[in-house]
């Protein structure tokens, strides 16, 4: 057979071809134009072939399938769609149909080829693999914990659109196939095998050999079982009693884990619901017709570049200086270890396999922070998702101690004690007097300026802020930020241990609040605004969620406490004047904090928080406080944009004072660390989403009517007169994938 | 533009719509078949006069599909030239039927109609006709589809009807519906169901509970927090109605409307046809319409429809001398006495459907028909007739007695 560049082709003695997909200098197998050119090769050959009495499909990456799509094709496609969503023609929508379809119908070449395929699933196996192999008609996965089969698409604002929508429930129950797709959860082998998405598990030694001793035994059918004539699918039929019963409230739980948002996620039931009444060729087609439609929403265009191309790129250390040699981590300090954060810093270090050494005033407080770890592995382990074994071992790599000759040796040091500058400055010096000269100091200051930190410093080129978010083992971002004096070298090492951690990065100048939690502060203090205007507080709740945010304002300030709102704002007060703050807004924070209001920690915020299993309600004396508006009179959508255009103002704010350099890492973090509306992109994309100018006119508008929080910064006219997009007016330095 | 008037109302008592109720061994189209005979012989109807037969049926499947007021005509041996169509507006489709008919008669096209539904809901069951309403995510989404239980207790929630609110409004349907019977004030529209033999089936409304109280509705518990947490449907209520924090699940079996077979005719015709076949007209139809309403809140509808047909009728709230409201659920009537400041003395005076039950598709002419009586005893001029319907929709319809 032809030689090919991504796959070994070996034909053995009894006419068993084994496929072996190996992509050159790539770590993890990825669907590229030229891999599909290749595989409908292969199947031409294989087919014509009298002497193949079958096909094994694997890969040569150790413990990997394939990642799915490539970056770089997707991101091509999504491009063409753009240009062709700018100028929809005829000709141009059939381009769109006929290339949103090419890897569904080479799936379904494959699996009415003649020939039996059998798909031999030996690690990661993610979307378009997971459809392949859906294709294929036999599917037989490593007994490994490697093993693990997803159709993620919808978490990109996409869905499965090769005939997963197709084949998922053609193959399991209706609801665990709603389930599998519109949540893109993964399977791991043994619960593929039971819900009967995949046919057997094997010792991942004995893979091949199975698939070919199957082959050979002529136990694989080469018809799947949807073109037999009397193929019925394994759950109710769709339009019946026991349909009735399921449809309905899928579509109910759909909305109320969406809200509407997330045309993908739709996308999947439409294509079930449809496809399930029709045979096989006819559903893919319908399939078809619903991907193209979903590859052409902004929603699509922006959770792809946001939550797939860019966060891998950041993932990757795009923002990584060059020339600076790679930092290995073997033993990490954490000042302050026994507190809320530094514990969580030395758990996501340690669970990364590097050692920690906690450290703080006495050894009975660093021990906190041991303890902490141990409850989350608790946790974990009660959810099956650690072993005893998990948690010793990184039990094993936290040390605690009081004394700051421990921290010698260390790769890096995080500082993590009290906000207050005087302690900060003595755990500073204390910790330079015994680290390596080289050693990188990092403070997980959120309020105090890192420049001012760095003036602690001996070495303020080595100095940096690596600022955590609560609780740290669950928040994926951490924003790295840069005092005047940072280095190069501070900054590669901060990435490089981010990395380590299996975090996101983002790299932020040294300003009040950074970037998020700037962020974060307009949306709380938007709902002040409805609040004193007398919106119910159900309804502000409400509109936040509607808007995609994933806690409502009111709930968010509880856990952040009322009572750090009310420092905060009598802080800015002091620094900026009482013209700084909202007289109205302090007011009102200050009543509450009187009646012992605190937020969730005290038991009572804004809501009330009865003793489970009761759920918190919102505190009823709120309507109280202030006189309310009748509801039916509101427009929900318009409170919806209220909060998602002061968020974004702000952040285009940030971009315009240089605070953030990069819009990627602007909508990244806006994601990761608030959740802000992820059908969005982020909050740069969000505005690209409306055009510049007619964000610009809306704002204006919402100015008009509610006040100075939406006045759009000059950029935004700027960019609105040159009808610029953030991703034009800041070009992203793109590096190799 | 002729008027088109009313010259009687027949409706079948009704029984309980379950295996053990007494009309669950009588097919649909007997029931039907039933009132079309009862209407025919008590005015001396020339069938072959009439123009056409419109029934409501809201499950028009199985035994109760194909055009069952044709079936049910060639069973109660009418003239061949009678033809028949079946409609459906979901719990509206009884009164639509007679709405319609009074269109044609209006227009021109007819002079006599029959016009009213049927229901078997022991027979063909609930929600047996399917429907993309229900099913199909491309509608359930936009539509906000929910249970109706979950919107009636949305209602509720959204205008601030409690637990107790809504048992006591039940209470005194009951009270009110045995006072009724006792009274004789069903005995012109009532037809005993009876066998070939002439032995009766069933003679009364059998679906009626008037010994309960307010304790005995407490120790029921609400029919729809599961539907309401576990599907999702609380969640699509609140994406609905922001304003809500929670929903406050008050209906249950004993407050809601109750599930029944039967059926019911109206026999209209314009008013030379009537004279020429020796008839005296009871009332005339002055308006009716309808209206598409909330599909979340989904049981408003006949608060919009009544607001669209005063304007349309150019009539005030205050020339309605009667009201009857179908009682799907408590909170939907409670809502509507809300919105118009409606002294309940003129609403639903003798019981309704949580008493004496809902059969879907008859309804509307059933609810017509009591309306009239009631008018004629109490000797009053307008009265106003109206439903609330599935999807978000309303029908009304406004009569004078002539």
């Amino acid at each position: 057979m032809a030689d090919y560049k991504n796959f070994t082709v070996e034909t053995d003695n009894d006419g068993i071809v084994l496929v072996t997909w190996d992509m050159p200098d790539k770590s993890m197998n990825v669907f590229t134009e030229e891999v599909m050119d290749e595989i409908e090769a292969i199947c031409d050959a294989t087919r014509g072939d009298e002497a193949v009495k079958g096909v094994v499909f694997t890969s040569g990456k150790k413990g990997s399938f394939s990642g799915g799509a490539d970056l770089s094709m997707l991101n091509g496609r999504m491009e063409r769609i753009q240009e062709l969503k700018d100028n929809p023609t005829e000709e141009g929508m059939k381009e769109l149909f006929e290339g949103a379809g090419r890897m569904s119908w080479l799936w379904r070449k494959i699996e009415t080829n003649g020939k039996p395929w059998v798909a031999a699933i030996n690690g990661t196996c993610m979307g378009g693999a997971t459809e392949l192999a859906l294709s294929c008609h036999y599917r037989i996965a490593a007994d490994s914990e490697k093993v693990k089969i997803a159709l993620p698409e919808v978490k990109v604002g996409i869905f499965p659109g090769a005939g997963g929508t197709q084949r998922v429930p053609r193959l399991i129950d209706t609801q665990e196939a709603l389930k599998f797709m519109t949540t893109g959860s993964p399977m791991d082998a043994s619960k593929a095998q039971k819900t009967g998405l995949i046919h057997e598990v094997v010792a991942a030694d004995d893979l091949v050999d199975a698939a070919k001793a199957k082959l050979k035994a002529g136990e694989v059918d080469p018809e799947a079982p949807w073109d037999k004539k009397k193929f019925r699918a394994p759950g109710t039929p769709v339009y019946s009693g026991a349909g009735s019963q399921l449809w309905p409230p899928a579509i109910a739980i759909l909305r109320k884990q969406t809200y509407g948002n997330y045309p993908a996620a739709e996308a999947i039931l439409k294509c079930v619901f449809e496809g399930l009444q029709v045979p096989i060729d006819t559903g893919l087609t319908i399939e078809q017709r619903y991907f193209t439609e979903i590859l052409r929403t902004t929603e699509a265009a922006m959770m792809v570049r946001s939550l797939f191309i860019s966060l891998q790129e950041l993932n990757k250390g795009a923002r990584r200086p060059d020339g600076v040699e790679k930092s290995k981590f073997k033993k990490i300090g954490v000042l302050g270890g026994g507190g809320f954060m530094g514990a969580g810093i030395g758990y996501v270090t340690a669970k990364a396999g590097i050692d920690v050494v906690l450290l703080d005033r006495d050894a009975e407080s660093a021990e906190k922070g041991r303890q902490h770890a141990a409850g989350i592995m608790d946790g974990r382990i009660k959810k099956r998702r650690a072993t005893e074994a998990d948690k010793e071992e990184i039990l094993s790599r936290i040390t605690t101690t009081a004394d700051y000759a421990d921290l010698e040796g260390c790769d890096l040091v995080v500082e993590a004690v009290f906000e207050d500058s005087g302690v900060k400055k003595a755990a500073t010096e204390s910790a330079e007097a015994v680290i390596p000269d080289g050693t990188i100091f990092a403070s997980n200051t959120s309020t105090i300026p890192i420049s001012s930190l760095a003036q602690n410093s001996k070495k303020p080129d080595q100095f940096i802020g690596i600022h955590f978010f609560s609780p740290v083992d669950k928040m994926m971002l951490v924003e790295i930020i840069l005092g005047e004096k940072t280095g190069e070298k501070a900054l590669a090492t901060a990435i490089d241990y981010v990395r380590a951690i299996g975090k996101t990065p983002i790299v932020v100048n040294d300003t009040r609040g950074f970037y998020v939690n700037r962020c974060v502060l307009r949306y709380i203090s938007e709902a002040y605004n409805m609040l004193v205007e007398g919106v119910p507080p159900a309804m502000i709740e409400n509109a936040a969620k509607m808007a995609g945010m994933p806690v409502g304002p009111l709930a968010l300030n509880d856990e952040t406490a009322i009572d750090l709102s009310q420092k905060i704002m009598r802080q800015t007060a002091r620094d900026l004047g009482d013209d700084a703050i909202d007289q109205r807004h302090m007011k009102m924070v200050d009543e509450l904090v009187e009646k012992g209001r605190l937020g969730r920690k005290a038991g009572k915020g804004f809501y009330d928080y009865p003793e489970k299993p009761a759920k918190k309600h919102l505190w009823p004396g709120l309507k109280e406080m202030f006189d309310q508006t009748a509801a039916d009179s509101l427009d929900v959508e318009t409170l919806e944009e209220r909060f998602l255009f002061t968020i974004a103002i702000e952040a285009a704010r940030v971009m315009e004072e240089g605070i953030v350099e990069d819009p990627r890492e602007a909508d990244v973090g806006s994601i990761l660390a608030f959740g802000f509306a992820p059908y969005s992109g982020g909050a740069l994309s969000y505005i690209d989403g409306f055009g510049a100018k007619v964000f610009v006119e809306r704002a204006d508008a919402l100015k008009a009517e509610y006040g100075e929080q939406f006045a759009v910064p000059e950029l935004l006219r700027d960019m609105a007169s040159k009808d610029q997009s953030f991703y034009e007016r800041f070009p992203v330095g793109r590096k190799a994938a | 533009m002729a008027d088109a008037y009313i010259y009687d109302a027949v409706r079948t008592p009704r029984g309980r719509g379950k295996k053990d109720g007494s009309l669950h061994e009588v097919p649909s189209v007997r029931l039907a078949s039933h009132v079309l005979e009862e209407v025919r012989d008590r005015n001396g109807l020339d069938t072959s006069k009439v123009d056409d037969i419109i029934f409501g049926c809201v499950d028009p499947v199985g035994e109760a599909g194909g055009v069952i007021p044709r079936a049910a005509a060639f069973e109660a041996g009418y003239d061949f030239a009678a033809p028949g169509v079946q409609i459906s507006r979901f719990c509206a489709s009884g009164l639509d039927a007679v709405n319609l008919g009074a269109g044609k008669i209006a227009a021109g096209s007819d002079d006599i109609v029959v016009a009213g539904g049927v229901e078997s809901m022991s027979r063909v069951g609930m929600g047996m006709s399917g429907g993309a309403w229900i099913f199909d995510p491309s509608v359930g989404l936009p539509a906000y589809f929910m249970p109706q239980g979950v919107s009636a207790d949305l209602i509720a929630t959204k205008y601030g009807f409690s637990r107790d609110d809504v048992d006591a409004y039940a209470v005194e349907s009951q009270k009110r519906a045995e006072a009724a019977w006792k009274d004789g004030r069903f005995d012109k529209s009532v037809v005993a169901v009876k066998d070939q033999n002439g032995l009766t089936i069933l003679d009364h409304d059998e679906h009626m509970r008037p010994s309960t109280d307010m304790q005995s509705l407490a120790s029921l518990n609400p029919s729809f927090v599961m539907p309401g947490e576990m599907g999702g449907f609380d969640a699509v209520g609140i994406q609905a109605h922001p304003e809500i924090e929670a929903v406050n699940h008050v209906h249950h079996a004993g407050n809601s409307s109750g599930i029944v077979d039967g059926a019911a005719v109206v026999l209209l015709g314009s008013d030379d046809a009537g004279k020429a076949m020796g008839m005296k007209p009871r009332a005339r139809i002055r308006a009716f319409t309808n209206v598409g309403s909330d599909p979340a809140l989904m049981l408003t509808g006949p608060v919009d429809v009544t607001e669209k047909l005063l304007k349309r009728a150019g009539m005030e709230l205050s020339d309605i001398d009667l009201f009857e409201l179908n009682e799907a659920f408590a909170a939907v009537v409670l809502r509507y006495m809300q919105a118009f400041d409606i002294d309940h003395d003129k609403m639903n005076v003798n019981g309704g459907a949580i008493a004496m039950g809902h059969p879907l598709g008859a309804t509307g002419a059933m609810i017509l028909g009591t309306l009239l009586d009631e008018m004629e005893r109490r000797d009053v001029n307008v009265g106003l007739c109206t439903l609330c319907i599935g999807a978000g929709m309303g029908t009304a319809t406004i009569i004078e007695r002539v």
